[in-house]
Parts: C-alpha cells; structure tokens; sequence
C-alpha cells in the first residue's frame, strides 16, 4: 500500500512536507522590508528611555544630579538606584543564580554599566538629557584579568558575603563564582601517570559578542485602567521572560502579555533579562505611558550579554600509537561583573563537559572556575548549545597539538579514535549519553570530497617551495569533526530559573481543512513558520501552505521556553509531530465513522485515512476536518485540536565533518579561504534549502569570530571595539564560498529522528578556521596561538617563528 | 549614535556658505558627502550647532582634463572618479585607489574634496593627492588661494584649511609612466592598514621619476622624497626598492591601535610599497 505510484507522489509532493525544500514563507516580507520588529512600533503618547553609562569600568559612584536634565524640555523623568531601590527593583536576579544591578547601586563595574534611566518625549531629548546628568565617580583599580582577579585583594563585588557560598557552591576568593566539576579526577589523575605521551596546552577562546543585526529593545505599555502591562520585545524566550517579569514586579502572570514581533537575529544575545527591560516596565508604570527603549550598536556589543571569555588549560594523555586514555581541563571563565551567563540553572559552565567531543575517552575530568571582572556580563551561547563551541574547540584543538606531540597525521589520529558506530548509544567520560552517530562513514566521505592525501602533498610541497624563497604563502588544511549537544532539555536536569525545559505545539484544524499551529519558540531568522509547517504537513496530511505557525505572543501561544541552543526542532519540532499525531488519531475516528468501518481498519496514507485493502474508499483530511466540525459523532468531541507539551528524553548530538584549505600571507598576515567543505549530520533533514542557508550563516559567523571579531579591553576596562569598523562583521566580500554535504544519522529518540542544525556550524566551523591557521604553520613549530586570526596576530606568529628573516 | 541637534543651512552659493561660516566661526561647519561628518556628530564626538550643506552650491562639481591637467570640483564623488572615462585615461590611479575607499554605498556620497579636506590620517585621498603633487584651492572671505597638498596637513583634523574657507577644487598634472595604489585594511569598509600611492616614469631601463606616499602610518599622510629619489636612477631592481623602502620607514611613525602594534604596520608598509613599486615599474 506504500507503494510510490505517481498518484501518491504527487500527493505526497503537494504537501510540501518533511525533505521538501520548501521557500522561506518569511521571505516575502523581509525581502520587501515589511518585517514588522519592536523599534517599528509606535503608540500614542510613547515616551522614549535612554541610558547614562558609565565611562568607567570600576568606580565609586559619588553623586548623581539630575537637576539639568530634568530642566530640559520633554524630559519627564530620570529614574536611578535611589528611584529603584523602594520597588526592590534596583538589582534583578540573572539567570544563572546571581544578582545584577538594574541601575548603578553605589559602584560600577563595568565601562558601559547602566547608571541612570532617562525618559523623554522625543529620542533625541532623551539623548540630550543623558548628556546633562552629572555623576560624579571615584575611580576604583580595575581588574581584567580573570587569573589576576582570583588573586586580587580588590574586591569587586562588595554586595556578596565572601564567606557565603555562591548558587553554584563555595566560594574560594572574593572575585571567584564558582567550581563546577564533572568527571572522575582521581581516576584521571592516574591515567596521566602512566601514560606513553602526554600533551599539554592553554586554549583560549577569547570574548566576542552575537552582535545580531536588530540590537536588543522594548517597548513596555502598561494600562492603567484594566492593570494589564504588555510588553514587546526583542526576546528569544518570550514566555520565561513573561515569568521572570511577574516574579520581579509582582504583577500577576494573567496580567502580562509578553510578545516577539519579529526579531533580527539573536544568537543568544537575546535570552538574557536586561535593565532597559526592567527600567523600560517601571518606567512605564510610573507614567501610566508607553515607554520604548532600543539599545544602539556601541551599547549592545558593550553592554548586553557577550559570548565565549573561556581560558582552557587542558592535557591529553594517549599510547604510542595515538589511543587516547584520558583528557584533563581546567576551565578559567572570566564572567565580568555579574554572572549573567544563560544556563541551565544546574550546569554553570553550560554543557563544557562534552569536551570529550567525537572520541572514545575512557576517562576524563573537567573543572570550570567562574571569576568576576571589571567587563560586561554575559557569557551567552552565541550560535551554539551552551558552552558548545568552547568545548568543540578545546578538544579540537588537544587532538591537532596530542598530533603534533606524536608526529601523527591529524586525519588519522582522529580516526583510530572516534567512538565507533556500534557503540551508541555511548555513555561518555563525562556524563552525557551520545545517542546517535557514525562517525567514520562522516569523516572518510570528507577527507575523500577534498582530495585529502594531494592536499597534503602541494602542502609539503609548498613548505619546501617557502624554504626555497621561491613563495610567501602558506598552505593550512584545517580539520574539524565535532560533536554537539542541543536540544535542551530533559526536564529532569534542565531548568532555567525553576522552569523545566520542554517545548510546546498547539494545532487547531480549520473547518475546510487549513490550519494555525502555534508553538512556545520564537523564530528570529531560523524560519519556524516554513519548516513546522512541513512537520506539521506530513503528520496530518494537510499541505504545508495551508498551516499558519505563529510564535511570540504569550496571549495566545502555549508555554514554552523558547529559540536557542539549537532546541526549536528537537523540542518544539518534537512537540508538534506529538501534537500532529494527536490530531491524527481522532481523524483515524472521524474517518472511520464516515467509513462505517472499525477504528482499526482505516489507515493513514499521506494525506487521508483509507479503508485497508480498499484504497479506493477514503476520506480525505479536508474532509474529516469538516465533519469535526459539522457531524455529531457518537463518543467523539466536536472540533479537530490538539496540544503537547514534549519533555525530551535525552538531547540530540548532531555532529559534522568539516575541512578548511587557507592560503596564508606570511607578510602581510591575510588570508584566504580556497575551499571549505561542511558535511553535516543533523539526523533526518526537515528543509535541505534551509539547513544549507543556516550552514552558510553558521559558517559566516564562524569565519567571524575565528578570524577577527573579539571584544577587546585595554588595561583601564575601555571597551576597544564598540563600534563596526573594529568589531568584524563579513559581508559578502570576506565570506568565501562553501560547499554543503550531510549524511543521515536520524535521532532514535525524536518523533522525527531530528537533531537540530542552526548551531552545527559555528560549533565546527571555528576549530577548522582556527586549525587551518596553525596547520599552516604547523612544519615551522607552531603548537597553539590564541584566536582570533586577524592580519597582525597571524604576522606574529610568523615572526616568531622566524619567518620573516 | 543620536547625534545633538543642529541648524541645518542649505546656501545656493559660495557668498552664502562663507557668510555662514564667518557668522558661526568655529559653531560651523560645512558637509560634503556626510561620511565622515555625520558618523562624527551620531558619537558626539563632533557637535555642529551650524551645519551647512553644500550639495546646491554651483561650482563645485565636474571633473575636467585640458591641457593636461586635471580639475576635480571639491563635490565630486568617489564613485563619479570609480565611473570617469577621461579620467581613467587621464590619471589612472585614482579609479585604481577609489575602489579601495570604503564601498560602493559610501563611495556614492563621500566626495574628493570631503576626503583630503577631513584631515583624518586614514583617508586615502590625502597620500594620493600628495603623491600627484595636487593644489588645493580654498576660497574664503579675502578670496581664493592654493595650497600644494604636501604641505595643506599639520597634524590629524589639522590643516592648512581656515574654519572660514571651503575647498573648492582639487587639480594635478596629469601623471605620467606607471602607476599603482597598494591598500592592506582588514575588511571591505575599513581604513589602511599601511597603504602607498607610487607613479613611476621610465626612460629606457631606469627609473626617470618616482612619487611615493603613504597612508594611515602617521598622523598625517606621508610624502616620502627620500623614498621616492631611492628609485630614481636605479632600474628598480630589489636593492633599489629596499632602498626606498628603507628610506620611507625613516619618514613614518605608525602608532598602534587595533590594526596591529607598530612592529607590523611597518612590515606591513614594507610589503604595500613593495608591492606598490613592482606593479607601477611593471606598468610604467
Ligand atoms: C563605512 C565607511 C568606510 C570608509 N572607508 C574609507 C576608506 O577606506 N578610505 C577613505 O579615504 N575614506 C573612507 N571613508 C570616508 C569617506 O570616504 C568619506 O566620505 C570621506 O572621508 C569624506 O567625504 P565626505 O564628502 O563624506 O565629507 P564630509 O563627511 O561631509 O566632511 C568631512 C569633513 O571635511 C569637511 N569638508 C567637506 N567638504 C569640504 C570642503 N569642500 N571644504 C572644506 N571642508 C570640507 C567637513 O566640514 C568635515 O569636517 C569611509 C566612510 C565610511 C562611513
């Protein structure tokens, strides 16, 4: 019956369901400029908030005088701490267990910090007026230096009792956060003393921001006559944030109404809760007014949540012949001054311990020590699951210098130690259990699509070439196969704020057979609204064109804890084929009934439920969804919907093989990509055209951050790239071309075999830029140079080696 | 990025742009294409309580090659040189450096007078104005005046340039033998990393006249005569171009900044003007 006659294909292709690449239903109005974001927004009577900043990373805040910029005409209030403080509203839990201030409460600690909230009629008077608030600073000794902080008797955070222990345990110094630990130290201790070969090595993945083209902001209004507050926003998690506002301001949750028009970009920079949030609602309050507050690009890459900041100093302990025995990290993660980072509340590190990556590591031991200093907050997973992409980039990084130490091919090294096939589901060193993979068949079909044994040969050529003086650039084959881990998360460890970490889809079926779908994720670039449509399509048998998926109102949408970490299709995806089959086990009654036939000897086939044995007999789902709703049918409820809240049993591991081939100008330290091959497993694949568009922006975003972009301070705790022209953002002019390629190793425990692909890129796309740079220098004796790559840091490592004569 | 309010004028003609700047003196400022003011005034970095806007202002347009000289008015834009015919024969470089301003968004806006009058050391059109040996004509309130671009900088934002006068054109001889702009920057949109402007004449096997300059490695553009006599005579080979190159790292002191310590951008200005001077011998 499941025979493919060309009637059947057609049905199935007019569905544009699951494999279909189906075009972006969002593109319309995008491409025609008809996006509807939160600084389109405009009420009557808006008010507009702006921030006084501090010009100061560490200071004593002495005085603030509001005088002349309440003079100003349209100013019509200034709020700080002093205004706070009464509401309790001066400080705000962050997500990850500490507390942060909404407005400068005695101290700054960071350049950029929020000391007053000006609110006035006019966007440009609200400027003006910050320039007239005079605060007067006594500057305190700055720390930027997270291994200098754990050792500093300045303190930064004054509020905190040193003694107390943290949210995440004991304290060990007055600038420390916490230790979080996973794996069996001892254990590992003893594989190190007895290994043949151990190599040893301090990766650092320094500080960037997500810098999403929409900058982060609010438009908060509050009714004074029904006591209702809505609030739009640029969030990624509309419903968590919705709670968190009803837990600060003690409005009831009924009384919230949280929306996400749509938003351009996020990548984790929109998870957190920020003060022009919290000052934006009070702001409102106060007024009775709506009040809109959007941050510019100095403020968002200064102030709200950066990524990465991680120092790893790791050792990998291997036999003679290269099988790894044992991995060792100890994580040194500079914070700044509040520890804002967007975690599970459980995992203060994110999920670091998939550091082990895509190898059979019996044994190993992970330790991260948060510290605080004088910069920003933040520590989001920027185009990754939490700590993902640091992790992915250690281990690969351990394997390319435990390559140099045993003068191994880093191809092969990788090889004899992926966790093979028959292994999963694979319980690692670490704690995670992997739950799909084949590793080989990914990493053979890559090093074969580039020619990986010639490549290697015009290298040593090249080298000797070099030697010879006869060329001035250099060839680097940069290697990736990493592992992920998304889709968080199991309820039963994963929380953020107390709020478990399932997802949700509700469907309603129209009466002539369309549909709206609604969902507790936010898309912000990652087009939802075109792909669970698809799921949705080839659940129910109703054409994807015909559902309707809407996200981001609170109002109307189901409880979910929204769009980061890879987790919309492991979670909601999951969710909505639930709910799908939900939908589809009352129409198997429906059409039974009208069949006159049992329940059970009706089936599904694509888009109808069919008599068995009789196809010629069936009812179309158009036409069941009509009789849901105008048949009285004994013993079934009229109507045709459904809801599921899905708590996933496990996380997805998505993982991929990726090769970097750079030329390398030793002179002027520039670089250029000539070929870069991403093969991508992400189990069964719902939208190639849109899994191919999220790996060229992954990818894009990678080549950013592995070969310029950073958030850099000088030793003062001035930000040094606040602005575009040195904070690297590629165009289409540094963005080489890629070549896209997957094989399908489907989850075992999704609805759909789904794993989540938006992040993959990032993940695997930094370690092979970055190890295509030292890969290029690895026959001159580089082992490891920090990121990121950018013309002067690759002219040094060239001069310290000695190549510039 | 909301910059502080302003007046805005709009003068049709030059009478009306001085008055205003003689009225407001240091309160006032002209704009040209706006690329680099405006970024200035969004920072607050500048505040211009009089902005005067010379788009309608006659005159100041057109690009003319007589007798072989070259007039560029103050307003003609980056992409207006990227566009010219006459030009691209005439003096060849220019199409060559414009490409390598910023891109094409800016290029439509910024104009040549906006760029070498700026005074930022990272504009590209100061060096290669210094290499062609370009006049500067200003008109201010005693009337006009010119002044050779390799003596119109002082320091970075400081030039010859009164807060009274305007720039109004822009005009050089038309170069002669090869020709090369040689621009390392991080990013499409960025400034130089090291940049150098080099027109070389050949006669037979040697070197006959050579013009360097570079760009963004002070705090003003940098002429180098001592680079550029390195060459001459010679017949380029690569002891004369180290020469020359040694020669210009004596006239530039590059300071560091996120582009790099000075240790690199004095490589880095090695390789430009290598590069440079190989491509220009080529051509010449
Ligand atoms: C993203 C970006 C990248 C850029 N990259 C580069 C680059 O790589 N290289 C480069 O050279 N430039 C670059 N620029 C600058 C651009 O070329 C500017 O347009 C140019 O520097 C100034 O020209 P303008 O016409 O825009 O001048 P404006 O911004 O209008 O004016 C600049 C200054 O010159 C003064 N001025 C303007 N016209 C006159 C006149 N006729 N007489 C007297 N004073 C005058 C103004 O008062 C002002 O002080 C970039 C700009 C941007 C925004």
């Amino acid at each position: 019956m499941n025979d493919m006659t060309p009637e059947r294909e057609e049905r199935v292709a007019g569905l544009k369901g699951l494999g279909c690449s189906r075009k972006r239903v969002e593109d319309a109005r995008f491409t025609q400029g008809k996006g509807n974001y939160v600084d389109d927004l405009k009420l009557p009577g808006m008010l507009h908030g702006d921030f006084v900043r501090s010009p100061y990373a560490h200071a004593r805040v002495k005085s603030i005088n509001t005088e002349a910029a309440m003079a100003l005409d349209g100013v019509v209030a200034v709020l700080t701490a002093a205004d706070l403080a009464p509401l309790g509203l001066h400080w705000m839990p962050t997500l990850a267990g500490d507390k942060q201030m909404v407005l400068a409460d005695g101290k700054v600690l960071f350049q950029g910090q929020e000391v007053a909230y000006v609110i006035a009629r006019d966007r440009y008077v609200a400027a003006d007026a910050v320039e007239l608030v005079e605060v007067e600073y006594e500057e305190l000794p700055v720390l930027t230096d997270p291994f200098e902080a754990l050792k500093s008797d300045v303190v930064l955070r004054e509020d905190l009792d040193p003694a107390a222990p943290g949210a995440h345990g004991p304290r060990k110094h007055h600038n420390h956060i916490f230790t979080w630990e996973a794996g069996d130290k001892t254990a590992t201790e003893q594989v190190f003393a007895e290994a043949d070969v151990v190599a040893e090595e301090m990766i650092y993945y320094h500080r960037t921001h997500p810098c999403p083209l929409e900058t982060c902001g609010c438009v908060a209004s509050m009714d004074k006559v029904n006591g209702k507050l809505t609030l739009w926003g640029t969030f990624q998690a509309p419903h968590a944030i919705r709670t968190v506002v009803s837990l600060i301001s003690g409005i009831e949750e009924h009384n919230i109404r949280v929306i996400s028009p749509d938003i351009g970009g996020g990548f984790g920079n929109k998870v957190g809760a920020y003060a022009g949030y919290v000052c934006s609602v009070v702001a409102s309050i106060v007024t009775g007014q709506p009040v809109k507050w959007v941050e510019d690009r100095m403020e968002n890459l200064m102030t709200t949540a950066f990524a990465r900041d991680y120092w790893m100093q790791g050792k990998i302990a291997a036999t003679k012949e290269g099988k790894i025995t044992g991995l060792w990290c100890h994580t040194t993660a500079d914070h700044g001054g509040f520890d804002a980072c967007a975690d599970p509340t459980k995992f203060p590190a994110g999920f670091m311990n998939i550091c082990t990556g895509s190898y059979d590591i019996p044994t190993a031991y992970l330790a991260v020590d948060g510290v605080y200093t004088n910069k920003a907050p933040g520590g989001v997973a920027y185009r990754c699951s939490f700590r993902v992409t640091e992790a992915a980039y250690f281990i690969e990084r351990m394997i390319e210098v435990l390559a140099i130490e045993l003068k191994m091919d880093a191809a092969e090294l990788r090889r004899i130690n992926f966790i093979r096939k028959d292994q999963f589901p694979y319980q690692s060193a670490l704690g995670w259990e992997y739950d799909s993979g084949d590793y080989h068949t990914a990493w053979d079909k890559a090093l074969t699509a580039v020619g990986y044994d010639a490549l290697r040969k015009e290298q040593a050529e090249r080298v000797e070439a070099f030697k010879r003086g006869e060329t001035r650039k250099l060839l680097g084959i940069g290697l990736t196969h990493f592992t992920e881990i998304v889709g968080a998360g199991p309820v039963k460890n994963c929380d953020i704020l107390g709020l478990g970490m399932f997802d949700s889809c509700e469907i309603r079926i129209h009466p002539t057979g369309s549909a709206i779908a609604r969902l507790g994720t936010i898309s912000q670039g990652q087009g939802h609204a075109t792909t669970f449509a698809q799921i949705l399509a080839s659940e129910i048998g109703i054409p994807a064109d015909s559902i309707t998926i809407e996200e981001g109102d609170t109002d109307t949408a189901p409880y979910g804890l929204g769009t980061y970490g890879s987790r919309s299709t492991p979670v909601a995806g999951a969710a909505s084929a639930m709910a799908g089959r939900k939908i589809r086990a009352k129409a198997q009654m429906i059409a039974a009934y009208l069949l006159e036939v049992h329940d059970d000897d009706v089936e599904f086939d694509v888009d109808r439920f069919v008599v068995k044995g009789a196809p010629e007999r069936f009812k179309t789902m158009k036409e069941i969804a009509f009789a849901a709703y105008n048949q009285a049918i004994p013993g079934i409820e009229p109507g045709l919907e459904a809801v599921s809240y899905y708590d996933p049993p496990n996380m997805t591991y998505p993982f991929g093989a990726y090769i970097c081939v750079m030329e390398i100008d030793v002179d002027t330290g520039e670089h250029q990509i000539r070929q870069f091959y991403a093969l991508d497993d992400c189990g069964t694949r719902i939208n190639p055209m849109i899994i191919e568009g999220q790996v060229h922006g992954g990818l894009t975003e990678a080549l950013a951050i592995a070969m310029g972009q950073e958030i850099a301070y000088d030793d003062m705790g001035n930000c040094k790239t606040g602005t575009l022209m040195d904070f690297f953002l590629p165009t289409a002019w540094e963005t080489p071309h890629y070549t896209t390629d997957h094989t399908v190793t489907p989850s075992p425990h999704h609805p759909i075999g789904a794993k989540g692909v938006g992040e993959s890129p990032n993940v695997g796309g930094v370690p092979a830029f970055s190890n295509a740079v030292h890969d290029a220098f690895r026959a001159f004796g580089l082992r490891q140079s920090h990121m990121p790559h950018d013309h002067w840091r690759i002219w040094k490592i060239a001069d310290d080696l000695g190549l510039h004569g | 990025m909301i910059p502080a309010a302003f007046d805005y004028y709009r003068p049709k003609d030059m009478g009306g742009v001085i008055a205003l700047l003689q009225e407001h003196g240091d309160d006032a400022r002209v704009m040209a294409g706006g690329h680099s003011l405006i970024p200035m005034m969004k920072l607050r970095m500048a505040e211009i309580a009089h902005l005067i806007d010379l788009q309608d202002v006659a005159g100041l347009d057109g690009i003319t090659v007589e007798g072989g000289r070259i007039t560029l008015g103050a307003m003609v834009t980056q992409h207006q040189i990227i566009d010219s015919a006459a030009l691209l024969a005439a003096a060849p470089i220019l199409r060559e450096a414009a490409l390598q301003i910023a891109d094409p968004q800016v290029r439509y806006m910024g104009t040549v007078g906006g760029n070498v009058a700026n005074g930022d050391p990272g504009n590209d059109m100061p060096g290669l104005m210094q290499c062609l040996d370009a006049t500067f004509t200003l008109v201010g309130p005693d009337g006009s005046r010119e002044v050779a671009a390799r003596s119109f900088y002082h320091a970075a934002y400081m030039t010859d340039r009164d807060d009274s006068e305007v720039l109004t054109s822009v005009s050089f001889a038309a170069p002669r033998g090869g020709y090369a702009y040689e621009k390392q920057k991080r990013k499409i949109g960025d400034y130089a990393t090291a940049a150098a402007a080099v027109q070389i004449e050949k006669n037979g096997d040697v070197c006959a006249s050579a013009s360097i300059a570079m760009t963004n490695l002070s705090d003003t553009p940098v002429w180098s005569k001592a680079a550029s006599a390195a060459l001459v005579g010679t017949t380029v080979d690569d002891a004369a171009i180290a020469a020359a190159v040694a020669a210009m790292q004596a006239d530039i002191e590059p300071v560091e900044d996120n582009r790099g310590p000075a240790a690199f951008k004095r490589h880095a200005a090695a390789t430009v003007l290598t590069r440079a001077i190989r491509r220009a011998w080529d051509r010449a």
